[in-house]
Parts: structure tokens; C-alpha cells; sequence
């Protein structure tokens, strides 16, 4: 191992009532792999943005190359040689490679005038850095795979003449075949002396590159160890090791009678054969890892793929479309409060309203004393922070954003509810309200789906849970039998011995 | 953005007292300007406030604010609709030639409108279940209709002879001109639609997030084809009343009035994005043109100006509108 090219030691960052990171310190040599680990909100991305510049550590010290640095913002980042390629791409697909990997920085002659040629030689000594010997610079962003976009995204680090390269969780999007691929570059990077830090939820691929681990849960550092000194389970055990506390309710038992049924449930490129059910009042956990299919299947039972094969029966009533969903008693409510759950410049009056108005309104004209009595009352039953219910909802937190999202679904009276990341962003308070809702909701006989990455509130309070892992069932455990490194390991593509 | 018709006035009286000055003039800024613009023709011009004159303006304006109105509606759900001034030179020509075939009036009546309407389905449907941007497929039956009106009155103004007709373009009632009064009725239709109705309603969520829309269970692609319907619709009672004005169908009619009442739109404080904005801020919208030309005239300026000066209050009104948002947004 060579020297420390960078060293965090003792950082802590706090927001406003919390305490993102706990004096964690953790470094990466040069010409070494560094696995990052940690559940999601085990403050691996603070890290990473503190890294970035764009959150500024309460305390703690950051070294480069031995010396001391305080970074000013994602520039001044970058300018210290740090290059972080986020889950998403900062690329602009209607522009060639080239022109992507030298945006804003383009070679040019004197007159302002583009040096082409410089341009196209330069950009190919970064290409093949990353393995893309055949790719031509001319060609356009879009019509590369996602695969490719991504090492051109690599490419465009190395260029900054950067040192330390972080990746974020950088084949969750990828096939296996790519991941090797990816891999292999990142090995080769090694090689070459540039450290690399690698956060991912997959231990196998961490088994196959990683020097050495740095594990992360709520914020505190936990450990590091040599990857040769540990095994799989003791990684998991790192990660996981957490009581939980009673911020869960005691679930109800759950009635034998049948909510939803799921035969053969295939969505090309997304589901593959999906087969299972939910009886009333029951709480079904869903668990597995980002791009494991779990978001495809909650938008599949709702209806939202037209080309979807096989069936999904709500109370014996099939459905085909949102429509029919939403009439056979499923609710959805999705991953992505802004884009899918909320009108935002509406007031929380309408949105919690909208499914509704056609409930409550005689030949197309609304009633406004029905309208008023259902927005009192989901604002008092949930809970609603707000002063009025004509405020926009996009200036709630999201705790009270998601509660409209679940009160407008309540309103419609759902059988089943499909309840996918219900917490992400949200507060540890607004979290055990919304678990308690859950629980009096599956006491009241609704069925709730609840597709989660959040372990904890998973274990805490499903009655079942399927495991899913590359668009299929790779498990469904009973109470009894579930516990986090089994769940870990099926969602990983494990093996497991027991 | 006008919030005339917006979401947050279910209970003006409460929320009245937290709206702080920004508030307040972001939501009456079009109303003051009118104001203003008001006082200042009164300066200006004598004439300007006499009960004829306001007359006037008003029966000039309510051929553009008709169109405006749908023009609103399509806007609401984040569309445009480009072919409203084709549309409404086809449907009065086919209004003149049905009344020439010596046809009863309510038939010509019946039969122009459906036209209008028809067109504006056609362009819904292309819209909502072909996924073609709006600007486009109305583009596109723009020039059909233009084309078809030209094909229909090859070319000449169509004379109708229809003396009851004349009624809807230079009658009064209670004194008051039936364009006027037509006009009033129009919008106030659709602002109570758009504010009470579920079919209201989902126009403003569409506009505002379409997918969240369609995932509460709103038929969208519908609600999208009726729009449109409706815009199709208000371009043929235009007509009615324009066919009326000069007795004959006219196959250069509307020509550039899609972009007056997409200018009144958004004088009035309708987003161009979609959500926000209102029926009554774009009569206002269109009122402030109306005002604007007739006190030019009333000066005497020459209508070479006139455009100039429309221009610049469009200019004026979106920079306003986008200094609001950055207030807003600090």
C-alpha cells in the first residue's frame, strides 16, 4: 500500500436536529480500492458531499496528499483532484463523447475558433484509459448504453487530472456483464496509482475489488478491515448490528381472507414471473436492492404497463389500468412524491382531493361541503402540519407531504395499499407516525405492500417479505425465518447457507 | 402567475389576512396594470370614458377574448393550439355557404360550430393519443384549414344575405352589443367550470403534473381531447359573431389571431408550463390589448405603432411576471 492520497479524520457534519455523521474518519491510499459501506442513511452520500464540497464538515479535518484542505464547493473539489461520478450523469446526451468529456473546457486555437483535432486525440487518450478503445469521440451520447455513458462519465473524471476517484453506487443500473466490465476498469485505475473509493450494496462485487472496507451506520464510523481479514457475513454484520427500538407499533394478525392475488406477473425488460399474495390485513414487506424490480412491480400492480403478461386481481377484479386500480381498491403510493405523488403548486386542499373528485361530485360539479368536511379530516387524522389547507403543498416537508399523499389515497377507502419508500426523506418523527398509520390501517383489514430498502422499518413491520433480485421473487420469507443477512444476501444474488 | 382562478382562494376571507404585499400584487398585478392603463387613456383622451367608447372596446376585444378563453384552457394543460384562427375563418365560411344554400340559420349555426368543435377533437386526439407536441399537430391543422377554406370560398369572401343574422354581430340587448354579451357568458361558463367542476379541476392538475394526474386515476388523454374540443369550439362562435360583423365569410379571417389571444393568455397571467392562471385574467389580458389600440387610435396614432406598442406591453408583462417568480423564490 502506498500513501494516504486521502485522509478524512474525525468528521461530523449536523443539520438542524440531526447528527448526519459522527466523527467518522476514514482514508484511501493511492493505488487502492476502498469499499464504502453502509445501509441507505447510514451517511455514506454526506460523506461523499462533504468530499464534493457541497456540504462543509461542523468538525473534523480533511487531508490531501498529507496536507490539509478545506473544500470551498464542487469546483474547488475537483480542482483538488477529487472526482465523484454520481448514480446520475451530468452528461448531455444530443452532444458527442468528445464534446461531453471537454464541455466548457474545449481545446481551441487562439481565435476562439474549436481545435477539432485536439479534441478528437485528446478525448481518445481518456477513452482508452477506460477501456473504450473502439468507441469513436463523434459519436452521440444517446446512442451509447448506459454502460458506456458511464465510463464516459469515468472518463471525463480522469481528465480533471484527478487522483482520487469516488463512485456512487455505480453498477446498480448495469447487467453482469457490464458490471465485469466496470470492474475491471476500476482494477485498472488501481494500477494505474489513482485511489478509488466504491460505495455499493453488493458485497460479491466488493469480495471481487475491494482492497480493503470502511463501514458507515447512522452516521458513526464503524470499522475498517483488510478485505483478506473478513468474510461476507461479517460484513453484513458491520453494516447491520442495530437493535430495533419499539419505533414500531406490534403488528395485528392478519386475516385469512385474500386482498390481492398475482399470477405470472412478467413485464418485459422489468418483471419476470412474478407469483404472489396479499390476505387483508396484512402488512407484506418487500425488500431488495435499487434496480431489483421493486418499483416496476408496484407500478405493475397498479396497472401502469400496458403490455404487462399475466394477472393481478384485486378482490377477484382484474386490473388492467390506473383506472381500474383504482376502482377495484388498490392505492398507490409512489417512490416519488414530486414527480408522480403531488401536484406541488397545488394547494394541499386539491391534492388531497384529486382521486376523489369524481367521487364527490354530482354530474361533474363538486360539492363544497364534502370537499371541506374530507380536508378537515385527513389534516386532523394524519396529522398535517400545515396553518392552511390552501397552502401549496410543495412548501411542506416531505413527513407532510407524504401524509397527503397517503390521506388522498385514504379518502378513496383502498383495500390494498401499495406503499413504496413511504418514509425515504423523511424525519424520524413524521416515521413513526406514518408507521402507526400503517399499523391501524392493517388492524382496520387493509392490505398493505410495503416496498421498502429501509431494513429496519421492513423487519419491523411486515407480517411477510419477498426478496426480490433482478426483476424476480427470490425469496418469500415468513416472520419467523427473516432476518437482515438472509434478506442481504437473497437480494445480493447470494448463495445461502444456513 | 394570476391567481384569479387559482387554488388558494377556497376561503378568501381567511387567507386574506396572511397575504403579505408581494402576495397581493402578484395576484392583482394584472388587474393594476389594467387599472393604470385605464386612468392614463382617461388622461389621454376625453372620449376614452364614455359609455359608446367602452362599448366599442369591449365588442372588439370579445372576438379575440373568446378565443382566448379556450386558448387558456389549452394552455392550462401545458399545450398551444395554433390553428384557432384557420379553424374560425372555416367555420364561418361554412356558416356563409349554408346560409347562401338558403338553409334555416340555426342550421348554419349548428353546422359551423360542429365544425369548429370537430377540428379542435381532431387536434386533441392527434395530441393526446398520437404523443405529437401541440405546437406542431396544430400547426399542422392550421394549414389544413386555411388550405380547406380557401378550397371552399375559392378564394372570395362569401356574402351572406341573412338579415335575422345580423343580430349576433350588431344587435343589442338591454342596449347592451350580443357580442358583449356573448363574450361575458363564455367566460363566465368556463370560470365556473374550471373552479367548481371535477373536469376543472383535472385541468389544472394535468397542467401541473401530468403524471401524478394520470396516477390518481384521471383519464387524461379525455380530459386533454375535450380541451381541445372546447378550443375548437369558441374559435366557430367567433366566427359567429365576425361573420356577422362584416356579412360575409372572409377566407383571410383570423389570420395572426392565434397569437393575439396566446398574447392575451399570458398578459393575463396564465403559466406557459401549464397550472396556473385563469379565464378572467385573460380577458383582462385581452382587454389591456383592446384598451391599448383604442386609446392609440383615439390619438391618433398610426396603427403601424399600434403593433409596437402591443409588443412592448407583452414584453412588459412577462418580465414582470418572471421578476415575480425570482421575488417569490428569495
Amino acid at each position: 500500500m502506498g500513501s494516504k492520497a486521502l485522509e478524512m479524520i474525525g468528521i461530523t457534519k449536523e443539520f438542524p436536529g440531526v447528527k448526519a455523521l459522527d466523527d467518522v474518519s476514514i482514508h484511501v491510499n493511492r493505488s487502492e480500492i476502498l469499499a464504502l459501506l453502509g445501509e441507505n442513511g447510514a451517511g455514506k452520500s454526506t460523506l461523499m458531499k462533504v468530499l464534493a464540497g457541497v456540504h462543509q464538515p461542523s468538525e473534523g479535518k480533511i487531508k490531501i496528499n498529507g496536507q490539509e484542505v478545506s473544500i470551498n464547493g464542487p469546483k474547488h473539489s475537483q480542482e483538488l483532484g477529487i472526482s465523484i461520478i454520481y448514480q446520475e450523469f451530468n452528461l448531455v446526451p444530443h452532444m458527442s463523447v468528445a464534446e461531453n468529456i471537454f464541455l466548457g473546457r474545449e481545446p481551441r486555437f487562439t481565435t476562439g475558433v474549436i481545435d477539432r483535432k485536439r479534441l478528437r486525440s485528446d478525448t481518445e487518450q481518456w477513452l482508452e484509459k477506460v477501456g473504450l478503445y473502439s468507441l469513436s469521440p463523434n459519436a452521440l451520447l444517446s446512442s451509447l448504453s448506459i454502460a458506456e455513458q458511464q465510463l464516459v462519465e469515468i472518463a471525463k473524471a480522469l481528465s480533471f487530472e484527478s487522483n482520487i476517484i469516488i463512485m456512487d453506487e455505480p453498477t446498480a443500473t448495469l447487467n453482469e456483464e457490464e458490471t465485469e466490465k466496470l470492474l475491471h476498469i476500476i482494477r485498472g485505475l488501481r494500477s494505474q496509482g489513482f485511489g478509488v473509493i466504491f460505495i455499493t450494496h453488493r458485497l460479491e462485487e466488493v469480495e471481487k475489488v475491494a482492497d480493503r472496507i470502511s463501514v458507515l451506520r447512522d452516521g458513526k464510523y464503524v470499522g475498517s478491515e483488510l478485505l483478506q481479514d473478513i468474510d461476507r457475513h461479517q460484513m453484513v454484520t458491520m453494516m447491520v448490528g442495530r437493535e430495533l427500538t419499539d419505533l414500531f407499533p406490534v403488528p395485528n394478525k392478519s386475516q385469512d381472507e385474500l386482498a390481492l392475488v398475482v399470477e405470472n406477473l412478467s413485464v418485459k425488460d422489468r418483471l419476470v414471473d412474478i407469483n404472489f399474495s396479499v390476505k387483508k390485513g396484512e402488512i407484506l414487506g418487500v425488500a431488495g436492492l435499487m434496480g431489483s424490480g421493486k418499483t416496476p412491480l408496484s407500478k405493475a400492480l397498479f396497472g401502469l404497463y400496458p403490455d404487462m403478461q399475466g394477472t393481478v386481481k384485486v378482490g377477484g377484479k382484474k386490473v388492467t389500468q390506473p383506472r381500474e386500480a383504482i376502482d377495484a381498491g388498490l392505492a398507490l403510493v409512489t417512490d416519488d412524491r414530486k414527480d408522480e405523488g403531488l401536484v406541488l403548486g397545488m394547494s394541499v386542499y386539491e391534492n388531497l382531493l384529486l382521486p376523489s373528485y369524481r367521487k364527490i361530485s354530482s354530474f361533474g360539479v363538486l360539492q363544497k361541503r364534502k370537499k371541506e368536511k374530507i380536508v378537515d379530516r385527513w389534516i386532523k387524522d394524519l396529522k398535517i402540519k400545515v396553518h392552511h389547507s390552501s397552502v401549496e403543498v410543495g412548501t411542506l416537508s416531505g413527513g407532510n407531504q407524504q401524509k397527503v399523499v397517503l390521506g388522498k389515497w385514504l379518502q378513496m377507502e383502498p383495500d390494498v395499499l401499495i406503499l413504496n419508500e413511504p418514509t425515504r426523506g423523511i424525519d424520524i418523527g413524521a416515521k413513526a407516525e406514518i408507521y402507526q398509520i400503517m399499523c391501524s390501517l392493517a388492524e382496520q383489514g387493509i392490505a398493505v405492500i410495503l416496498i421498502s430498502s429501509d431494513m429496519p422499518e421492513l423487519l419491523g413491520l411486515s407480517h411477510r417479505m419477498l426478496v426480490m433480485n433482478e426483476g424476480a421473487i427470490a425469496a418469500e420469507l415468513e416472520k419467523e425465518d427473516f432476518n437482515q443477512e438472509k434478506i442481504f444476501q437473497y437480494a445480493a444474488g447470494g448463495e445461502i447457507h444456513v | 402567475m394570476s391567481k384569479v382562478v387559482s387554488v388558494s382562494k377556497q376561503e378568501p376571507e381567511k387567507v386574506k389576512n396572511k397575504i403579505d404585499w408581494i402576495n397581493f400584487l402578484e395576484k392583482y398585478r394584472v388587474v393594476l396594470i389594467f387599472l393604470v392603463l385605464c386612468i392614463f387613456a382617461g388622461f389621454l383622451s376625453d372620449a376614452f370614458f364614455t359609455t359608446s367608447n367602452i362599448m366599442n372596446v369591449l365588442r372588439q376585444v370579445s372576438i379575440i377574448a373568446i378565443i382566448a378563453t379556450g386558448m387558456t384552457l389549452v394552455i392550462l394543460i401545458a399545450g398551444i393550439d395554433l390553428s384557432v384562427g384557420a379553424v374560425m375563418a372555416f367555420s364561418g365560411a361554412i356558416l356563409a355557404g349554408v346560409l347562401t344554400a338558403g338553409l334555416p340559420l340555426w342550421v348554419a349555426l349548428v353546422a359551423s360550430t360542429a365544425v369548429g368543435l370537430l377540428f379542435g377533437l381532431i387536434n386533441g386526439v392527434i395530441v393526446s393519443n398520437f404523443g405529437v407536441p401541440s405546437f406542431i399537430a396544430t400547426l399542422a391543422i392550421m394549414v389544413i384549414a386555411r388550405g380547406m377554406t380557401l378550397v371552399y370560398t375559392k378564394g372570395y369572401p362569401l356574402v351572406v344575405n341573412n338579415e335575422a343574422y345580423r343580430f349576433i354581430g350588431g344587435g343589442k340587448i338591454f342596449g347592451i352589443p350580443v357580442p358583449i354579451i356573448i363574450m361575458f357568458v363564455v367566460i363566465g361558463v368556463m370560470f365556473w367550470v374550471l373552479k367548481y367542476t371535477s373536469f376543472g379541476r383535472y385541468i389544472y392538475a394535468i397542467g401541473g403534473n401530468e403524471e401524478a394526474a394520470r396516477l390518481a386515476g384521471i383519464q387524461v388523454r379525455s380530459i386533454k381531447v375535450a380541451v381541445f374540443g372546447i378550443a375548437g369550439y369558441l374559435s366557430a362562435v367567433s366566427a359567429m359573431i365576425y361573420t356577422s360583423r362584416l356579412m360575409s365569410a372572409q377566407p383571410t379571417a383570423g389570420t395572426g389571431i392565434e397569437l393575439d389571444a396566446i398574447a392575451a393568455v399570458i398578459i393575463g397571467g396564465t403559466s406557459l408550463a401549464g397550472g396556473k392562471g385563469g379565464v378572467i385574467g385573460t380577458l383582462i389580458g385581452a382587454l389591456i390589448m383592446g384598451v391599448l389600440d383604442n386609446l392609440l387610435n383615439l390619438m391618433n396614432v398610426s396603427p403601424f405603432y399600434q403593433n409596437i406598442a402591443k409588443g412592448l406591453v407583452i414584453l412588459i408583462a412577462v418580465l414582470i411576471d418572471s421578476r415575480f417568480s425570482k421575488l417569490k423564490r428569495s
